[in-house]
């Protein structure tokens, strides 16, 4: 299991499990309108792997020696790739379709681990790699629709993470704060029957919730009015795995918006808590070997 | 062959943008619409086959979401139709994108005639066609950039699908004219007037006698074939790098200027005697006590360098865009943002963009009276500026640090559209200085970026003259952030391997601008405009060379490099090309092919324009005081909160991305419920260190009406304020000034030029004694000199404006505060002296529009008044200095500094931003023994500030502060009410629901 192989990696004496992190190779996308390339690889940094920033057109024309297969971790960043022109996440995709696919999908069935964060979430959804039901990482079956109330709106939310959840990325987690960024995070799926799915497969990794801690379709909690409180999902093997709030941007205490109230009454955390998904996701590579 | 495809929403999925559309029309147009659904639509000029133009459909149709189709899509019916598409010529950046995309789905290149033309269809239920008419035209298109085509179901039921496109008829290259100047006066001012040159009389004479006296005695002039007139290249380049925008003529002017009936004095230069006189006096007072300089690089580059660390130094600079804003408010607005973005970057060897910020001085957006004709509702401006911004900023991956907004009906003349942005420069760059650029004779001058259209021909003349009825659409650009942020991604790349000597930024007067700054330093250059890439044909040389046309650089490349700078650039899908090379003969020389167009001595370009010489006069002004003021203080401030200039614009503010980068510390909006807007904020530079920046501005052109000396100290004091509530240090705050002005030059059309112009004098004497006093050194700034409209015969100009935005630093973001009070219990403090200063107060406007006062057009609002805040910093500079000290002991938990409002409404946001109450009494309160109860409540007294802190702290605080003015006003409750007494008696007594309530109300349905 998985699991275990994360717990003993974790019980690792330190100088070990930091070797093991550090063999992690993660490939961070960026270019073409793409914009949180850094701080993505910076947080990998921060958990111990080894994450390079690889221009996407590199990857393409295969002249720059990065290839693909070299990486343990894909990561689909944030941004407005091609400014979101005809739909956010679109002309990148496509690009990744055409020419770039048939390696990711390798990647994938050889245990890769993904990681999507609003844009990058917008492009995997548009690609295929989420839900990927069935080991089918080609065919698209939802879509991130503009948020119900139109335009791009930068607020912190709540999520609640789904404990019985395969994602390998959100184990541990109960409840996190991030901010969401976006114009077009409403999950509409093909069909209802895809939505049910997801849930029954606990593919509904996180969710927004109120201040009560539940599920919510109301704005501001839930930002966009995604069906179930949807924030992001996770393939059936928990690998792949993107959402549309930003882990990338709680990286440190004092990142939070209460950073300062909390300082003053002592519960200030030791670590931004964005990072135990990134630490995560590395765990799981490693313990993958 | 032109192809169209459609693209709808899903039948029975939500339309958000529709809903949006719709809900404006209501609300704005007063038109009781019942559905509005919308569709894109592409014209692909291009040859594809039926099977190539399936797959494209297929590819665009996003299968959850949308229905697409060839030609139409067919479902259902709708009352009227509207399509909206740009104007020839206009940039399109989403067709851009969707040509990127037809090729990639094709797998194949399209030639370089294949074009995306896009447009949106809005599909309306329950209007008329009068009605669609005014949404077509007062909502959704500004007919300056865009047609609407209005057609019922009807019709567009029995029509074929709509083929055509917005395409520049182009032709061939017109012929390079030389100018004749040898006529009259007159004819060399109709010339300047005609051909939008913006030249004087006494300019345009002295070009004349320069081209006769080189056409003899400069050989190299008769042997490229030019005589004694200057060409229309020459001349219109001459007018770029002379105009006000490019030039600061009044800044320079020599200014005889005189204080009531007293003696003339005479000023050489404002900006060289206050504003760069006061950087180096501030320089050499670091210097003198034996410190190190901090300055980088001040004035002469386009943005202003300060030191930070070992590995960066940060840059800051703001611009204006607002003329452009006014003509088209989201093109002007975008353009705005995604300009000043080329400022940093074309710093030194270039510098990483870090942070924007972005302010605006609208008119009300609820303005019901006159609208003369030509202008757009303030409303129409204001959404379509902030959506500019937004998108701008957004998609460049920017985030913003501070954004404002103020409001005043004599900014229905003009908008003032401020955008900045914060920068790290490299210290060291391929092992030399990364503010110094070094274009040599030889290095190649090289074009980055986009193509060249006539967008934006004479921006920088027309930004020097006043709006009217001609002024031209062709002035206006429209941003495209994307092909921007590719380009910056190149250029990083380029730059890390050392490919380029030197860059700077085409903005203003474009390539004649930028080619004209950067070969000072070698000595000259040579470039060939048929090398420069075109959107489309039919450009006259002297409009390529000076078009305006966005996101491009120009930088000097070593021969031994070009080809790796232009081998990258292509692999990057970035357009690069090498247009001629820099020389050190003296001479800018432009030619198209093998003809010499232009032949100009650098000499005289940059040196030869004739000084100003101006005079000022000032008699101080007077103003009405209100008769009647009110007894019921607590509903004073409730309603002092909702007012445009006091209540929150989150609303907006949201829309724009504030942690991008993932460095800010202290955000924008603080306090439990993130609803209060800072004080200033604090960001990180770089990953891996804990050295912040802090952002604050001052702002306050209310003033100006009773003195702008007042206004400029005023203002620079508050930006200082902030910083010190958010814990920067003192010795490393910079400034930039940004002055926007009414035209302070007399003439027939301006006859209280001579008083305008003694307000810039006295703003400029404020800001140098503050800034001098402070230790506050400006490392840039810029002006803008005709901000008015004559619009049907009404003249409008704004109230003298200098907007002071300032960049501090803090060692350790970790002890940065924040406003908002933290526990139940702690102590509050309030610093510095209160005194009568109601002059221009929030207050007073707010007393002027409860008796139903409003200003005539052009005028301030009632009551002016008469005491306006002034700034005694032998009582402030102490005072901040032992404030300092007590933030750096962690003595503090929270600090506000009370501006707009005064002390009633800071204390009412702390409340706020605490979510908890104050228990509040004046009676030690400094200065405020001999006010009025109002007058305690809301004067804008300078150097004040609100601070917490835990009890245990209060002794050591109040040691720390010795000599200084201070009371211990209050406590922190946990009850949330804002209670404010005085002798006894309660002024204000509000809870923080009905606080909030009005807090947030302001703006809601703007």
């Amino acid at each position: 299991m998985l699991e275990d192989a994360v717990q003993d990696l974790r019980g690792l004496p330190s100088g070990e499990l930091a070797r093991a992190r550090s063999e992690v190779r993660v490939l961070v996308i960026s270019g073409l309108g793409l914009n949180c390339e850094a701080e993505t690889a910076e947080a990998f940094r921060m958990v111990g792997a080894n994450a390079e920033m690889v221009h996407l057109l590199d990857l393409l024309d295969g002249e720059s020696g990065h290839r693909l297969a070299d990486y343990r971790i894909v990561t689909f960043v944030g941004g407005f790739a091609f400014g979101d022109h005809l739909g956010a996440g679109f002309v990148f995709a496509n690009r990744i379709r055409w020419r770039l696919y048939d390696q990711l999908v390798e990647l994938i069935e050889r245990g890769g681990l993904a990681l999507g964060i609003c844009n990058g979430f917008q492009t995997m959804v548009r690609l295929g790699m989420v839900p990927g039901f069935d080991g089918d990482y080609r065919t698209p079956r939802a879509t991130l629709a503009p948020n119900d109330r139109l335009g791009y709106w930068d607020s912190w939310v709540r999520l609640k993470a789904d404990p019985d959840s395969p994602c390998v990325w959100t184990r541990g987690i109960d409840a996190i704060d991030l901010p969401t960024r976006h114009g077009e995070g409403k999950l509409l799926t093909e069909s209802p029957e895809v939505l049910e799915r997801l849930e029954k497969g606990h593919q509904v990794a996180v969710r927004y919730v109120d201040a009560d801690g539940e599920p919510t379709q109301e704005w501001p909690a839930n930002p966009n009015g995604s069906p179930g409180a949807v924030a992001g999902i996770c393939d059936p093997t928990g690998r792949l795995f993107g959402l549309m709030p930003h882990p990338d941007a709680y990286l440190y205490p004092f990142h939070h918006p209460q950073w300062s109230r909390r300082r003053f009454q002592g519960d200030l955390p030791e670590e931004g808590a964005g990072l135990a998904i990134f630490r995560n996701g590395v765990d799981a590579a490693a313990a993958k070997g | 062959m032109i192809h169209r495809i459609e693209i709808a929403i899903r039948k029975g999925l939500p339309d958000p943008r529709g809903k949006h559309v719709a809900a404006r029309v209501r609300d704005f147009l007063d038109i009781p619409i019942t559905a509005v659904r919308t569709r894109d639509v592409y014209h692909l000029e291009a040859d594809l086959s039926d099977d190539e133009v399936a797959r494209v459909v297929g590819e665009f149709t996003d299968p959850v979401l949308n229905v697409g189709a060839a030609g139409r899509v067919d479902d259902g019916s709708f009352e009227i139709a509207i399509t909206v598409a740009y104007k020839p010529g206009v940039a399109d950046p989403v067709g851009k994108s969707a040509r990127v995309a037809i090729q990639d789905t094709l797998g194949r290149t399209l030639g370089d005639e294949a074009a995306v033309y896009t447009s949106v269809m809005y599909l309306l239920d329950g209007v008329d066609r009068p009605e669609a008419e005014r949404i077509a035209f007062e909502l959704l298109a500004n007919s300056v950039i865009q047609t609407a085509r209005v057609v019922p179901f009807d019709e567009w039921k029995g029509s074929e699908p709509d083929l055509s496109i917005p395409k520049v008829a182009g032709g061939e290259t017109p012929e390079v004219l030389n100018v004749d100047l040898m006529g009259t006066d007159d004819e060399l001012l109709k010339i300047s007037r005609e051909g939008m040159l913006a030249l004087s009389l006494q300019e345009m004479q002295t070009i004349r006698d320069h081209f006769i006296d080189v056409a003899e005695k400069e050989p190299r002039r008769r042997q490229a074939g030019l005589g004694s007139d200057p060409t229309d290249v020459e001349l219109e380049c001459l007018a770029q790098t002379w105009s006000e925008h490019c030039k600061h003529k009044i800044f320079n002017a020599t200014i005889d200027y005189r204080e009531q009936d007293g003696p003339v004095e005479t000023l050489r230069s404002i900006f060289k005697t206050y504003i760069r006189g006061a950087t180096e006096d501030v320089d050499s007072q670091v210097v003198e006590q034996g410190g190190r300089s901090w300055l980088v690089s001040v004035f002469h580059d386009n943005a202003g360098v300060v030191t930070f660390d070992d590995e960066i130094h940060l840059v800051y600079k703001v611009e204006t865009h607002n003329s452009p804003s006014a003509l088209d408010p989201y093109g002007g607005a975008i353009t705005g943002i995604v300009g000043v973005n080329r400022d940093p970057f074309g710093t030194g060897r270039g510098a990483d963009l870090l942070s924007n910020v972005w302010g605006y001085c609208f008119a009300s957006p609820f303005y019901e009276g006159e609208l003369p004709k030509g202008l757009l509702h303030p409303k129409r401006i204001r959404d379509g500026v902030h959506l500019g911004v937004i998108d701008g900023g957004n998609q460049s991956g920017i985030p913003y640090g501070r954004g404002w907004e103020i409001f005043d009906s004599r900014y229905l003349g003009k908008p003032l559209v401020f955008c900045g942005t914060v920068g790290s420069l490299p210290v060291t760059i391929d092992g030399s200085p990364g503010e110094e650029k070094y274009p040599r004779p030889g290095d190649a001058v090289v074009m980055v970026g986009g193509r060249i259209g006539a967008d934006g021909i004479h921006g920088a003349t027309f930004s020097s003259a006043a709006l009217d009825e001609s002024s031209p659409a062709q002035a206006v650009q429209i941003g495209d952030p994307i092909t921007q942020k590719m380009m910056f991604d190149f250029l990083l790349e380029a730059r890390r391997l050392g490919l380029y000597s030197a860059i700077t930024d085409n903005g203003a007067g474009g390539l004649s601008s930028s080619v004209g700054e950067m070969a000072q330093t070698p000595g000259g250059a040579r470039l060939d405009l048929e090398k420069a890439p075109l959107k489309y044909a039919g450009l006259a040389p002297w409009e390529i060379f000076l078009s305006e046309a966005q996101e491009r650089m120009t930088l000097a490349v070593p021969p031994a490099l070009v080809e790796d700078f232009l081998a990258l650039a292509a692999r990057r899908e970035v357009e690069a090309n090498v247009l001629g090379e820099f020389t050190d003969d003296g001479f800018l020389q432009v030619t198209f092919g093998e003809e010499t167009v232009a032949l100009l001595e650098m000499d005289f370009l940059h040196d030869g324009a004739p000084d100003l010489e101006l005079r000022a006069h000032w008699v101080p002004p007077t103003f009405e005081e209100p008769a009647d003021r009110p007894p019921d203080l607590n509903n004073t401030l409730l309603d002092l909160l909702a007012r445009l200039n006091l209540c929150s614009n989150e609303k907006k503010a949201r829309h724009y991305d504030h942690e991008v980068k993932s460095l800010s510390v202290i955000k924008p909006w603080v306090g439990v419920h993130a609803d209060v807007p800072a004080e200033a904020t604090v960001s990180l530079a770089r990953h891996g260190s804990l050295r912040g920046f802090v952002l604050s501005e001052g702002i306050n052109p209310y003033i100006s009406d009773l003195d702008t000396w007042a206004m400029a100290s005023t203002v620079l004091d508050e930006a200082v304020r902030r910083q010190l509530c958010a814990g920067a240090r003192l010795d490393r705050i910079a400034a930039l000034d940004n002055f926007c002005w009414p035209d302070p030059v007399r003439s027939e059309t301006t006859p209280d030029g001579e008083y305008k112009l003694a307000q810039l004098v006295r703003a400029c004497r404020g800001l140098h004694e503050v800034c001098v006093a402070y230790g506050v050194p400006l490392i840039s700034g810029k002006d803008s000199m005709k901000n008015e409209s004559t619009m049907g015969g009404v003249k409008i100009s704004v109230p003298p404006t200098l907007l002071l935005s300032a960049i501090g630093q803090i060692d350790d973001v970790r002890e940065a505060l924040t406003l908002d009070p933290k526990q139940p219990g702690d102590v509050v403090y309030i610093l510095g002296e209160t005194g009568p200063h109601t002059g221009a107060s929030e207050y007073f406007r707010y007393l002027g529009e409860r008796e139903g006062r409003w200003p005539d057009l052009g005028q301030p609002a009632p009551y002016v008044g008469t005491h306006p805040p002034t700034v005694d910093t032998d009582k402030t500079v102490p005072l901040y200095s032992a404030l300092h000290k007590a933030i750096r002991a962690g003595l503090l938990r929270s600090a506000a500094t009370p501006n707009k409002g005064g002390l009633a409404v800071s204390l009412a946001r702390c409340a706020l931003a605490a979510d908890l109450g104050l228990e509040i009494d004046l009676d030690g309160c400094p200065g405020v023994t001999d006010l009025d109860d109002d007058v305690a409540l809301f004067s804008e007294s300078n150097g004040r500030f609100v601070v917490t802190m835990a009890s245990d702290r209060a002794e050591d605080f109040e040691r720390q502060m010795e000599g200084t003015a201070w009371c211990r006003a209050g406590t922190v409750t946990q009850e949330p009410r804002l209670v404010i007494r005085r002798d006894g008696r309660p002024l204000v007594d509000a809870d923080l629901d009905s606080l909030r309530t009005r807090f947030k109300e302001g703006l809601e349905h703007a």
